[in-house]
C-alpha cells in the first residue's frame, strides 16, 4: 500500500463476514460503515437487516443462531447504549454476538452531544459483558474482524470491534 | 373499551400450538410465556424470561435463518410496545413464514395490572399494518385464531394478529429458565446433535 492509497480496511471486515460464514448483517446506518454496507449489500449470500433501533439487532444475531445462521450487527456508539438490557439476554443465554462499532465522540469530535456516550461505549459493552477490541491500524482491522468473529462464534461470546475516529475520520461539518 | 374482550387467553394459546408439528415459536416475556408453558414444555420453543421488546426480532432472525419452517411469535401487548419498531424492521424483510400474535389483555399483568397504551385505543394492528405485514387483524373470536393458524401454515405471512383476551390471570406454569439450556435444546432439536458442535 502506498501512501497515496489508503488501506481498504473495510473492504478487510467484509472478507472477514464472509470467511466467517456470516449470513444476515443487521444495521442502523453510520458514515464509518458506508463502504462495508454496499459490500455487503452487493452480497446476495448475506441478508440486509435496517433496524430502526440497534437492540433490534441484538434480538435478531440471537434468533438467527437458534436457526443456525451467523449475524453481525453493525451500528454507530450511540446505539450502544440502546442496547444495553438486550445484552443480557447475550449473556445469560450464551449466545455469540459480533458487532462492529464506529466511534463517535472521542478524537476530533466537533458535536458535543456525542461525547457522553463514545465516551461510556467501552465501559458500558464491559458492565454488559461484551469483550471489547478496538482497532485503530488500518492494516489490522480485517484480522481483528476475524478473531473477534471467531472468539464470538466459537466461544459462545459477545464481542465488540471498535472502529475509533482516527480510522474512520472525524465527522467535521464543514467546519 | 367499547367491546368487551372476552377470549380466554389460554383457549387461544391451546389453539395456536395444537398439533403444532415443527412450527418454532418464541414467546415473549411475561404471561404469554406462561401460556406456552402451559400448552405443554417443547424443545422448539424459545421462552423470553427477559430482554423485554425482543420477542418479534428473536422471531424474524430465527424465520430468516429458517424459511422453510413457520415461526410463530406470541408475545403481549406490553412486551410488543416496547418493541414496536420491531413491526417496521419485520415490514421490510417481509418474511412469509413468520407470524406475530400479540395476547392483549390491555394491562401490565406481572407488575400489578396497570393499563397499557392499548387501553388507551392505540391499535397494534393498524400499526403492522402501515408497516407492511401481508396481513394484521384484531380479533374477537376463536374462529379467527385457528384461521390465523392455517394462514401461517400456508405461508402467508408476515402475519399479524391483536388478540383482545380477558385480562384475567390463570395458574403459573413455568417453563425451565436456564437461558443455556433453552438455547441449546432448541438448536439440538432444529438442527441436530451436531449444532452444538458448530
Amino acid at each position: 500500500m502506498s501512501a497515496a492509497q489508503p488501506h481498504d480496511w473495510p473492504a478487510d471486515i467484509y472478507a472477514a463476514l464472509k470467511a466467517a460464514q456470516v449470513k444476515q448483517v443487521a444495521y442502523v446506518p453510520d458514515a464509518g460503515h458506508a463502504r462495508l454496507l454496499k459490500l455487503c449489500a452487493a452480497d446476495n449470500a448475506m441478508r440486509m437487516v435496517p433496524l430502526t433501533t440497534e437492540e433490534e439487532g441484538v434480538a435478531l444475531v440471537a434468533g438467527a443462531w437458534l436457526g443456525g445462521e451467523r449475524a453481525v450487527l453493525l451500528m454507530q456508539s450511540s446505539g450502544v447504549g440502546n442496547c444495553i438490557n438486550t445484552l443480557g439476554m447475550i449473556a445469560t443465554c450464551q449466545f455469540p454476538l459480533l458487532t462492529i462499532v464506529t466511534m463517535r465522540g472521542e478524537f476530533g469530535e466537533f458535536n458535543p452531544w456525542q461525547v457522553p456516550m463514545g465516551i461510556a461505549t467501552p465501559g458500558s459493552l464491559e458492565l454488559a459483558n461484551v469483550i471489547v477490541h478496538r482497532a485503530s491500524e488500518p492494516a489490522r482491522v480485517g484480522d481483528t474482524v476475524a478473531g473477534a468473529a471467531r472468539l464470538a462464534f466459537s466461544s459462545y461470546v459477545a464481542v465488540a470491534v471498535l472502529l475509533p475516529q482516527q480510522l474512520i475520520g472525524a465527522k467535521t461539518f464543514g467546519k | 373499551m367499547s367491546r368487551a374482550n372476552t377470549l380466554d387467553r389460554r383457549a387461544v394459546v391451546a389453539a395456536l400450538l395444537a398439533e403444532r408439528g415443527d412450527l418454532l415459536v418464541v414467546a415473549g416475556l411475561g404471561a404469554p410465556n406462561w401460556d406456552v408453558a402451559a400448552a405443554g414444555d417443547n424443545p422448539l420453543t424459545f421462552p423470553l424470561w427477559g430482554a423485554m421488546g425482543s420477542a418479534a426480532m428473536v422471531g424474524l432472525g430465527l424465520a430468516l435463518a429458517q424459511p422453510r419452517r413457520d415461526v410463530l411469535v406470541l408475545t403481549g401487548d406490553g412486551e410488543l410496545l416496547m418493541g414496536l419498531g420491531s413491526l417496521a424492521s419485520i415490514g421490510v424483510q417481509r418474511p412469509a413464514n413468520l407470524a406475530v400474535a400479540a395476547l392483549d389483555n390491555e394491562a401490565y399483568g406481572e407488575t400489578g395490572m396497570q393499563a397499557t397504551h392499548t387501553a388507551h385505543g392505540v391499535d397494534l394492528a393498524a400499526i403492522a399494518a402501515g408497516c407492511g405485514f401481508a396481513r394484521s387483524e384484531t380479533v374477537r373470536e376463536m374462529a379467527a385464531v385457528e384461521a390465523l393458524r392455517a394462514r401461517l401454515k400456508a405461508r402467508q405471512g408476515p402475519l399479524f394478529a391483536q388478540i383482545k383476551i380477558a385480562a384475567d390471570t390463570p395458574p403459573l406454569v413455568m417453563p425451565p429458565r436456564d437461558g443455556t439450556l433453552l438455547k441449546n435444546r432448541f438448536r439440538a432439536a432444529l438442527l441436530g446433535p451436531d449444532a452444538a458442535l458448530a
